[in-house]
């Protein structure tokens, strides 16, 4: 590797940067980039290990609770009929210090953290099942229409202004008493439904918004003079670029679309029991607020928890996939 | 196969609607390029010489854009009567082209294999790894070295010259009969534009592709090009061999454009210009469009539109004093 005597010193920095180069062949380097702008900033990492940690327990915390306790999150004890079956957290039928309920149970003696464990696999189920379909519709949808442009563009866009301008919480709340359904798992099915019919709108406008400056770029002309087709252009060539605010408005999405979910199913429209989500646990915390606080404050911290994380990791995601953004 | 026709243009005319009024980019032009040869397209900017050709491969964006006009028969075919699937297949495979800034040319988000694999897969049918090896071929062939590991980066990590060599590669893959290079080196410093263009030149003469060479660039012309077409206000103003056009201008706009060429000889004095702007081509005056900034100017030009007069069997010029002034280089020339 010892540079030849004959080297002057300009060739010696280009031989300097040449290996340089040779570092980043493998490419990559801009998401390399992005991920090691992410990690500089600690809220996006708090974010992000709270996130990773929470997702990973609630997939798979109620089977690892079956397997050491012996319950699932709808067990209703049977054997031990009290007055009162809701304890606080840490505390067995009879006072004393126990490990089985860290979180207490509710009012029919279910488990609390199986409970908030299943009940956020459904919340973070909901949100992640709306953003695949803001992500697949919206994406779609406002490439195609940013690309083709004129009169089609227009017609596809005023679609999505009147579905803007419909009070989509009241919209998501008709459809889902009209079609109320006698199963929770119908119900469940109906509420992704409807949270997935308007969640693809703010994304199609973004993407549209994005697709539009960049198909006047040389390289979408270089294309279409390479003889590539208008659906490959689109996909292969356009989408990709408007990747970086796609994932932060996606990941922003997430938090948005579990919130709504808890508001639904707080109001009694969304998850039924047995089955739980964090909104409906926190709906049934506040009717015993007074006497079992622990009922609303663990299902409530952990939902504000997780919501904060996603927020802070997608605005860490902002900044670090556009870091002309930045402010600071 | 020399010596045969394989594009004509007849009667051009593309014209854009804007709220300005009707823009008459391109009005009414009409060349011939033969297999093998380069044909230059010289004009300022505006002057239509990019609308041309990429009304030759129909990519004008329609609306504003539109070819109101004209025939551009490619290997006897008519390309403006083609339905959009076979021109989409011409695309690329009989016709590239090369555009004028290589740093946005090509996709930031795509590596430069995947960009130059996409044109062989599509037209030649070649299987990921056919694409792959012809990919790495390609690149070696425009000069890039150490092309199997650069074959992977990105474009960013590619210098100006570089992306141009890619560009390139990526318009000579499928071996195209006529190659458009819109202004390949006007974003590159001089140096790397000698290169580029000393590969065009080489690889043309190795593939006898035609070219047709869109540059601002009166000294590219000169060592590139068979043929010479000046553009001005979307039309044709001169039309002539290369070395006839250069030897013997037979119009004031390009007498204009020759004078205009700095003479690195001349001891000093201020550097020739054409008076005045390109005229606005959504508003022009009846007569001759360069009749504000011509130095012979006459009562008929800002009366009565030139004729396109021939001068000899190849040569054409756009001026009422057409035989004045070719007389004029001509006689200038004699000692």
């Amino acid at each position: 590797m010892e540079p030849e005597i004959k080297i002057g010193p300009e060739e010696a920095v280009a031989e300097d940067m040449h290996a340089d180069a040779g570092e980043f062949v493998q490419g990559t380097s801009l998401w390399r980039d992005a991920w090691r702008r992410l990690l500089k900033n600690k809220l996006a990492v708090f974010g992000l290990i709270v996130v990773i940690v929470i997702t990973a327990a609630s997939i798979v915390g109620p089977s690892v609770i079956k397997r050491v306790f012996g319950f699932t999150p709808d067990y209703i004890p049977t054997n031990n009929i009290q007055l009162v079956r809701s304890f606080p957290p840490f505390k067995g039928p009879n006072g004393e210090f126990s490990w089985q309920h860290p979180m207490g149970t509710d009012n029919a003696g279910r488990d609390q953290l199986a409970r908030v464990l299943q009940g956020g696999q459904i919340s973070l189920f909901v949100g992640i099942i709306a953003t695949l379909v803001s992500l697949i519709i919206g994406v779609s949808y406002g490439a195609i229409a940013g690309y083709v442009g004129g009169r089609v563009d227009n017609l596809m866009m005023r679609l999505v202004d009147v579905l803007y301008s419909l009070p989509y919480v009241i919209v998501v709340i008709v459809l889902l008493s009209m079609f109320r359904s006698q199963t929770p798992r119908g119900q469940l099915t109906l509420l992704f439904v409807a949270l997935g019919s308007v969640s693809w709108l703010t994304m199609a406008r973004i993407v549209r918004g994005q697709v539009l400056s960049l198909k006047n770029q040389e390289f979408v002309l270089a294309a279409r003079a390479t003889g590539v087709s208008a659906p490959r252009i689109i996909f292969r060539h356009l989408v990709p670029n408007t990747l970086g605010p796609v994932i932060v408005y996606a990941t922003l999405t997430i938090p948005q679309v579990m919130l709504t979910e808890a508001f639904l199913s707080f109001l009694g429209l969304g998850v039924q029991a047995p089955l739980a989500s964090w909104g409906s646990l926190a709906a049934d915390g506040v009717q015993n607020i007074a006497i079992f606080p622990w009922q609303l404050i663990f299902p409530g911290v952990t939902m504000a928890l997780t919501l904060f994380s996603l927020n802070f990791l997608g605005d860490g995601l902002r900044d670090a996939l556009d870091p002309q953004m930045r402010t600071t | 196969m020399l010596n045969s026709k394989l594009l004509e243009v007849r009667g051009l005319r593309t014209y854009f609607q804007t709220d300005d009024g009707l823009v008459k980019a391109v009005d009414g032009i009409s060349f011939e390029l033969q297999r093998g040869e380069t044909l230059g397209i010289v004009g300022e900017s505006g002057s239509g010489k990019s609308v041309t050709n990429l009304s030759i491969i129909r990519l004008i964006q329609e609306p504003p854009g539109r070819i109101v006009a004209g025939e551009v028969i490619f290997k006897g075919q008519d390309i403006l009567l083609l339905p959009p699937e076979a021109v989409r297949k011409i695309r690329g495979r009989r016709i590239a082209m090369i555009f004028q800034d290589p740093m946005t040319s090509l996709n930031p988000f795509m590596k430069i294999s995947k960009q130059l694999m996409e044109m062989t897969e599509l037209h030649l049918g070649h299987t990921k790894a056919q694409a792959y090896e012809h990919a790495i071929r390609m690149l070696e062939t425009v000069g890039i070295p150490d092309a199997r590991a650069r074959a992977n980066s990105y474009p960013h990590e590619f210098s100006g010259g570089m992306r141009q060599r890619v560009m390139i590669a990526m318009a000579l893959s499928c071996e195209p009969e006529l190659l458009i290079a819109d202004e390949p080196t006007t974003a590159l410093d001089v140096t790397i534009q000698a290169q580029i263009l000393e590969l065009i030149k080489k690889l043309k003469q190795k593939t006898e592709t035609s070219v047709i060479l869109i540059t601002h660039d009166l000294g590219v012309v000169a060592g590139m090009t068979d043929h010479v077409i000046v553009m001005y206000a979307g039309k044709i103003f001169e039309q002539a061999r290369t070395k006839e056009l250069f030897a013997s201008p037979g119009n004031p706009y390009t007498k204009g454009l020759l004078r205009s060429v700095p003479d690195p000889t001349a001891e000093q004095g201020k550097l020739y210009q054409i008076p005045g702007l390109p005229p606005d081509v959504a508003h022009l005056k009846p007569g001759c469009p360069f009749a504000d900034r011509c130095e012979r100017v006459a009562e008929i030009c800002r009366r009565e539109f030139p004729p396109f007069v021939q001068l000899t069997s190849d040569h054409h010029s756009l001026c009422h004093f057409a035989n004045e002034v070719y007389a004029e280089s001509v006689n200038a020339k004699r000692p």
